[in-house]
C-alpha cells in the first residue's frame, strides 16, 4: 500500500517541483456513510479513486461457531442479529433448512404468516437502504419520512413477535404464536396508504436531477460482471438478470401468488434504486394477497417433539409436560443430513447450508451472507469513480455488517 | 414537442419545486412525532422488555427452580442455584440475570412452566454502572412486585395463543 508521499525537491533557482502520489485514505470504520463498520482503504488520485480495499471483520461474533454450540431453538435469535434490518427473511432460511432435514412441512397459515412477514421484511430493509442511500448522497428528507413508514412496520413485528427487531418469531415447524387478533386489519389499514407514500418516496427522489446526478452512470454492473461477482437479488436484477429465487425455485407460498420480477437494464446506482422502489410496490401486492388468503387454522406442526404443546395442554396432560421439559432442555434431534436452503432476503440470495449429525445441534451452519459478494465488488465498481461516487457505490450495494462479518 | 417539454420542465426546476411542494404539503399535516417521556406508543401484550420474576397472589413465589429457562436461554445469562426450604419445597437460593447477556429473545419466559419468570413491559432500566444490570434474585422479585398489574394483564391478553 503506498502512503501519502509528497515529494518536494530542494529550490532550484527559485523553482520548486511538488510531485503528488496517490493517497491512502481511510473511509471508515467509523464514517456515517460506510454503513456500519466498514473499513475501505482508498487509494485515491487526487479525487479519483484508483483502488478500494474493504477491510472486513469488526463486527465478527463467530456466529456460525456459537450456532454450533446451541440447539436448534436456541439457534434461531443468532439469525435475527445477522443482518439486523431483515430479521424475519433470515429466521426463514434456518427455519426451512431444519424442517427439510427433519421432513417436515409447517402448516398452511403459518406458510402464509411467514410469506406475509418475509415481504413485511423486504418492505422494511428497502425503505432503510433507501432513505439512507438518498441521505449518504444529500437528500435529508426521505430518511425523515421513510422512518415513520418503518415504525409502523415495526409495530406489527412488535405485535407478532414481542421485539421490533430481534424478533424470533419464525420456528421450526411453524411460527412462534399465531397473529394477534386485529392484526391482519391493522395491516390491512396500513396497506391502504402504502402505495401513495411511495408515490411521494419517488416524487422527491426519481426525477429529481441532483439524485440523477449522483447515481445514474456510476457503478455500471454488466450483467455478465454481475453474475461473476455472484450478485443476487435487486444488485443483480437491476444489471438485467430475471433471477429471483421466489419466481425460479418457489419456496413457502410464492407459487400461488401473483407478482411481478422487477428488472432494471443498465446496472448503474439508478437502477439499482428503482428495482428497490419497484420490489416495494410488489412486496405490497403480495403482503395484500396474504391477507385475503389467509384462513385460520394451526401454527405449528402438531408434533411435540418439534414444537412445544400449548400452554393449557402443558398444564392438563403429564405427557405434555414431559414434552415441553424435553423440548426446552434438549431440543429436538435433526437426522443426519445436510442441506442448502436459501430464500430471496431483501438483500438477495441468503443461504444456510446446515449439516446435521442426528444430536440436538447442527455439526456446521454455513451462512452464505448476501452482502459479501456485494461488498467484494466494491473495488470494481468504484474503480476511477470520484470519491463521493463511492458512497453511493456502497449505498446502493445495500450492505449491512452484521452478515458480512457474522 | 417532448424536447421543449423537456427542456421547460429543466429550466423552470419543476422536479425541485414539486419535491418542494410535497415537503410543505407534509408541512401542514398531523406531526408523527410523539413528545416520548411524557407521551408514549402503546405497546403489545407480547412486548419482551426487562425480566421481573413473580408471585402466587397469597405472596409465595412462583419459581420452583426447574432451571428450564437457564436450560433454554441462547446467551447463557441465568444462573440458578436451588435447595429444599424448611417446608420442604423446592425453591431457588440464587436466580440471577446477567442484563448485560441477555438477548430478549423471550425463550426463557416460553419455557417457564409456572409463569414465573416473565419479561415484561418496561424498557427502561438504563443504568450508569454495569454491576447495576447483573441483576439478583432480590431485584428481579421486586420488578415482579413491581409491575405484577401490567405483567398478569399482559399474560392474560396473550393466553389464547401461548
Amino acid at each position: 500500500m503506498s502512503l501519502s508521499t509528497t515529494t518536494e525537491e530542494p529550490a532550484e533557482g527559485g523553482k520548486r517541483t511538488v510531485e503528488i502520489d496517490s493517497h491512502a485514505i481511510n473511509f471508515g470504520p467509523q464514517h456515517p456513510a460506510a454503513h456500519g463498520v466498514l473499513r475501505l482503504i482508498l487509494e485515491m488520485d487526487g479525487e479519483v479513486v484508483e483502488r478500494a480495499d474493504p477491510h472486513i471483520g469488526l463486527l465478527h461474533r463467530g456466529t456460525e461457531k456459537l450456532i454450533e454450540y446451541k440447539s436448534y431453538i436456541q439457534a434461531m435469535p443468532y439469525f435475527d442479529r445477522l443482518d439486523y434490518v431483515s430479521p424475519m427473511s433470515q429466521e426463514h432460511a434456518f427455519a426451512l433448512a431444519t424442517e427439510k432435514l427433519l421432513g417436515i412441512e409447517a402448516p398452511e397459515r403459518a406458510k402464509w404468516i411467514r410469506t406475509l412477514f418475509s415481504e413485511i421484511t423486504r418492505i422494511l430493509n428497502h425503505l432503510l437502504n433507501i432513505t439512507t442511500y438518498a441521505l449518504d448522497v444529500g437528500a435529508i428528507t426521505p430518511a425523515l419520512w421513510g422512518f415513520e413508514e418503518r415504525e409502523k412496520l415495526m409495530e406489527f413485528y412488535e405485535a407478532a413477535s414481542g421485539a421490533r427487531l430481534h424478533a424470533n418469531y419464525f420456528r421450526t415447524g411453524g411460527v412462534g404464536k399465531d397473529l394477534p387478533a386485529g392484526l391482519e386489519e391493522r395491516i390491512g389499514e396500513w396497506l391502504e396508504g402504502f402505495p401513495k407514500f411511495i408515490d411521494d418516496l419517488e416524487g422527491l427522489l426519481t426525477g429529481n436531477r441532483i439524485w440523477k446526478q449522483r447515481t445514474v452512470d456510476i457503478g455500471v454492473m454488466s450483467p455478465e460482471n454481475a453474475l461473476a461477482w455472484g450478485f443476487s437479488g435487486p444488485c443483480l436484477r437491476a444489471s438485467g438478470v430475471p433471477w429471483d429465487l421466489r419466481r425460479s425455485q418457489p419456496y413457502e407460498m410464492y407459487d400461488q401468488l401473483d407478482f411481478m420480477v422487477p428488472v432494471g437494464r443498465n446496472g448503474d446506482c439508478y437502477d439499482r434504486y428503482l428495482v428497490r422502489v419497484a420490489e416495494m410496490r410488489e412486496s405490497a401486492k403480495i403482503v395484500r394477497q396474504c391477507l385475503d388468503r389467509m384462513k385460520p387454522g394451526p401454527v405449528k406442526v402438531a408434533d411435540n417433539k418439534i414444537t412445544p404443546p400449548s400452554r393449557a395442554e402443558m398444564k392438563r396432560s403429564m405427557e405434555a409436560l414431559i414434552h415441553h421439559f424435553k423440548l426446552f432442555t434438549e431440543g429436538f434431534h435433526v437426522p443426519a443430513g445436510a442441506t442448502y436452503t436459501a430464500v430471496e432476503s431483501p438483500k438477495g440470495e441468503f443461504g444456510v447450508y446446515l449439516v446435521a449429525d442426528g444430536t440436538n445441534r447442527p455439526y456446521r451452519c454455513k451462512i452464505r451472507p448476501t452482502g459479501f459478494a456485494h461488498l467484494q465488488a466494491t473495488e470494481f465498481l468504484s474503480k476511477r469513480h470520484m470519491l463521493a461516487d463511492a458512497v453511493a457505490i456502497i449505498g446502493s450495494l445495500d450492505i449491512v455488517f452484521g452478515e458480512i462479518d457474522r | 414537442m417532448a424536447f421543449l417539454d423537456r427542456t421547460a420542465r429543466s429550466f423552470l426546476l419543476a422536479e425541485l419545486v414539486s419535491g418542494m411542494a410535497l415537503t410543505l404539503k407534509y408541512f401542514f399535516k398531523k406531526k408523527a412525532t410523539i413528545n416520548y417521556p411524557y407521551e408514549r406508543q402503546a405497546l403489545s401484550p407480547r412486548f419482551r422488555g426487562e425480566h421481573g420474576l413473580r408471585r402466587y397472589a397469597n405472596g409465595e413465589e412462583r419459581c420452583i427452580a426447574c432451571k428450564l429457562c437457564e436450560a433454554v436461554c441462547p446467551a447463557q445469562a441465568i444462573t440458578i442455584e436451588a435447595e429444599p426450604r424448611e417446608d420442604g419445597s423446592r425453591r431457588t437460593t440464587r436466580y440471577d440475570i446477567d442484563m448485560t447477556k441477555c438477548i430478549y429473545c423471550g425463550l426463557c419466559e416460553e419455557a417457564c412452566p409456572v409463569d414465573a419468570i416473565v419479561e415484561g413491559p418496561n424498557l427502561e432500566f438504563a443504568t450508569e454502572t454495569r454491576e447495576e444490570l447483573l441483576y439478583n434474585k432480590a431485584k428481579l422479585l421486586e420488578n415482579g412486585d413491581r409491575w405484577e398489574p401490567a405483567m398478569a394483564a399482559r399474560l392474560q391478553q396473550d393466553a389464547p395463543y401461548r
